[in-house]
Formats: C-alpha cells, structure tokens, sequence
C-alpha cells in the first residue's frame, strides 16, 4: 500500500487514537503512516455489533416472557458465553444453565447475584430489572 | 514512581511491546517490524470447529506470547515471565519490579480495558501493554496501539490483568532480564533464525487449516458459505475475516505490510538483494487482502450476494495464497551463506 493511499475515514477508534499502518514512500520505502480509520472495517465492525445486538434484543424479549432469567440479557450484553461466565463466576456451567431458569433464578441468593453482579461489573439490584447504566 | 521510558506508538500490541522493552537494550535497533520478523510473527490459520464471538475462528498471526519469546531467544536475551494465582501476588510482585527500575510487559484482555472505545471491547485476552510506573493509585500505561500514554487505576490494571475466558491472563507479566548490548552480528543472526521459522510455520505446517495451505481452504470454504450459512450469516463471518485482518493493530494487510516492512529493514543486518525483492511480493500479498476486504465489504453491506460474488471472494484467498506460497519458497532458497 501506498502511503497516499492509506485510508483516513473516521472510524470509532478513530476518535480516540489514530493507528499505526506500513506504507511505502515514493522510493519504495516503508514508513510508518497514521490512519484515522477504513470504512471497510468500520462496516465490518458495524455488522459484528448490529448480531450483537440483536441477540442483545432477542434475550431480553425471553426474559420478559419469563422464558429467560435475567442473566441470559447480561451474558448477551456482556458478550459472554457459558464457559466465560463460568470463569469470571466460578460457577459451574452446569450451575449457570439452571440459573437461567427464571424460577430457580428467584430463589438465588445474595452472595451468589453478587458474584453475577461482579462478572457483570453492575449492581446486584440492576441484574432483575435488566437496568445498565453506562452508554 | 516514573521510570525513565520512551513511549512509542506501534502497529501491533505484541511486537510493539517487545520492541519498546527492548529500546534500552538494543539502542533503538529493534524496530517493530524487526520485532514482528525476528518473532516469526506471520501466520494464516482458520480453524473452523471452533467459534470465536459467534464466528469462525481466524488469524492472521502467531499465537500470542510467542512473538516475545522467539525475539528474546533468537538475540540470546533472557527473560523473566511470570503467571499468578493471587492479585495480591501479582500486585505485589509487579510493583517490586517496577521499584526496581524495570517497565514491564503485561498480558490483558480488552473487555474491561478503560480507555478503549466500547466499540473495541470483546473478550479478547492476548493484547498486551507496559506499565512504566505508578503515582497514588494510578499504573502508569504505554500502550503500543495508543498514540499517546494513558494510566489506569490499580483495581482496573488487576481486572484486564485477570480477565477470565479463552488465553487468560493470569497476571501474565514479562520483561527482558539482560542489559548486555546486542551486535549487528548477532542481529544478522536473529534475522536468518526468524525468516527460517516463519518459512517452516506457513510452509511445511501440518494439516489443512493452517500456513498458505490454510489460505487456500479458508478461500475454497468461502465460495459455499452462501449456501451453507445463507446470506446474512455468511455476510457476518466476512466481517470478521475483515476484522481479524485490518483491525486492533495489524498495520493494514493482515500484517503483511509489517513483514514486508521487516524485509526491508533485515537488508540492514544481512545484505541479501532478494530480500528486498522478496519484500514486494509481501507488499502484493497485503494488497490483495485488501481488495479482498473490499470485495467483502460488498457482501456484508448487502451491495453484493450472488453465488459469484463469493467465488471472487473465495479466488482471492486461493490467489493469495499461490502469491505467499512463491514469497516464502522464496525465502526458503536464499542462500545464507
């Protein structure tokens, strides 16, 4: 790639930082060039959160159909899997499986929502009500 | 505490690190193209029975950690590297190295990472940074992707540095333990090692999923994604092939502007014309996964979906592959001696 030709749109690391690409100058030589961003992967990126999000949308659809605990909302949110969740809990995934029993959920104590709530890095109390504070 | 370090932005997290921790030491020699070659950092390998944020499983470079290692063993430089059970350990032990005048590298995941852009944050746990000092509560942060230095809390540093999930952490840190000055000899030497590596990793790898024989069948799979996954599903595993090749600090191409870039810098140490020669295939290559990105680009945006469509996808892999193929037989028969 040429160093003209290193793509300056804006992306949303763009806004933060620029980045580091390789490029050659006119001799052929490669230098190090700032980008602020490709629409490309900017697009790329859009998809990966446009299925995150509607996985987000459909977990929270269950929960209120009481099809769901409310940790199915927060492990999508979270992008988190049983196997990542059973890590930052450690509950077993065995353990968690039943936790998104909506009626086992009720009956969870407090210590163990706390543990939820730390792996969520959100309030015990905004785990039921599937309330998330940051942007 | 502010140790005495030079920040220096970098394409990509691991060589950057590497490069920074070993400015000292080599008089600024080791660049991070340097780096990212002597590491033998180039790679291809899609592995498809496994699932990485609901899509298929790809990457463009070595496995984490070994970059660092590969670059310290080739110069002769011995390295500290430690995992933890216990935060207060790892605390413990990471302020004592700083006391002792020496910034460190650690290995964190990006989920809970502070200062990057929410958009970046999946649960990526191989990305790395150096702590070069501490003031009140506060770590002080290089991080190479950054362009400028940044800090984060104690109780944020322990969170990244124990992120849980696939390459956990565990507190990871490293750093060089020599102070020795490195020759341009010695160097020369390095450079041979790492090109002999990476001629091995994408040349004579067993199995399919992996090297320039990976490319070739990620490129041959492509083509019946449309019918496998259906458009949208398909469209989304592009995407990712898009992201884990353009972006969080690849330097463009899938690295293969960075390892050209190495090529150029390795005439240096070990005069070899065909190196530079060699250095425009790799320059081809990154080109070529470029206009792949925008071919996919096309499909995931819905503006392309025809079964064509992807068959020009999928050639561009099978051509690419044939152009790293050549790149790297060539490297495989320059005589050293």
């Amino acid at each position: 790639m040429k160093k003209e030709n290193v793509p300056q749109d804006m992306g949303a690391l763009g806004k933060i930082t620029k980045e580091v690409c390789y490029a050659t100058d006119s001799s052929g030589k490669y230098v190090k060039e700032l980008s602020s961003g490709w629409n490309v992967k900017t697009d790329a990126l859009d998809v990966a959160w446009k299925d995150v999000d509607e996985r987000i949308a459909k977990a929270r659809e269950k929960v209120l159909n009481n099809e769901a605990s409310p940790l199915l909302f927060f492990m999508e949110y979270r992008l988190m899997d049983l196997s990542i969740l059973s890590d930052y809990t450690g509950f077993w995934k065995w353990q968690i499986k039943r936790h998104l029993d909506p009626e086992v959920f009720k009956r969870l104590s407090e210590k163990k929502l706390q543990k939820y709530a730390e792996a969520f890095n959100v309030k015990a109390d905004d785990i039921k009500t599937m309330t998330v504070h940051e942007a | 505490m502010k140790l005495d370090f030079e920040h220096r932005q970098s394409a990509h997290c691991e060589s950057g690190v590497t490069s920074s921790l070993l400015s000292k030491i080599s008089n600024n020699k080791i660049t991070e193209p340097l780096a990212f070659g002597i590491g033998a950092g180039l790679f291809f390998c899609y592995i498809p029975l496994i699932k990485i944020n609901n899509g298929p499983a790809i990457a463009f470079r070595t496995f984490p950690g070994l970059i660092f290692k590969r670059t310290c063993n080739a110069l002769g430089i011995p390295v500290k590297r430690k995992k933890f059970g216990s935060k207060e350990k790892a605390e413990a032990f990471l302020n004592d190295v700083l006391q002792s005048g020496q910034p460190v590298g650690c290995q964190v995941g990006v989920y809970y990472l502070s200062y990057f852009p929410r958009e970046y944050r999946f649960h990526f746990n191989a990305h790395n940074l150096i702590v070069f000092g501490k003031e009140e509560d506060r770590y002080l942060i290089s991080d190479p992707v950054m362009e400028t230095v940044t800090s984060l809390s104690s109780y944020e540093l322990e969170r990244v540095r124990f992120a849980k999930g696939a390459l956990a952490p565990k507190g990871q840190i490293y750093y060089p333990e020599s102070n020795a000055a490195i020759t341009d000899e010695r160097m020369a030497r390095a450079i041979i090692k790492g090109i002999k590596n990476n001629v091995n990793q994408m040349l004579r790898i067993p199995g399919n999923f992996a090297g320039v024989k990976g490319i070739r069948y990620t490129g041959v799979k492509i083509k019946k994604w449309r019918d496998k996954l259906g458009l949208q599903k398909a469209g989304s595993y592009l995407a990712q092939l898009v992201r884990m090749q353009e972006e969080i600090g690849t330097g463009g191409g899938g690295f293969r502007y960075i390892y050209a870039a190495f090529l150029q810098e390795a005439h240096a140490y070990v005069p070899k014309d065909e190196l530079l020669e060699i250095s425009k295939l790799f320059t081809q290559a990154g080109d070529l996964w470029r206009d792949a990105a925008v071919q996919a680009s096309g499909i995931y945006k819905g503006r392309l979906g025809s079964q064509e469509d992807f068959d020009r996808m999928g050639d561009y892999l099978v051509k690419i592959a044939e152009l790293e193929k050549r790149a790297f037989t060539a490297l495989k028969n320059i005589k050293w001696n």
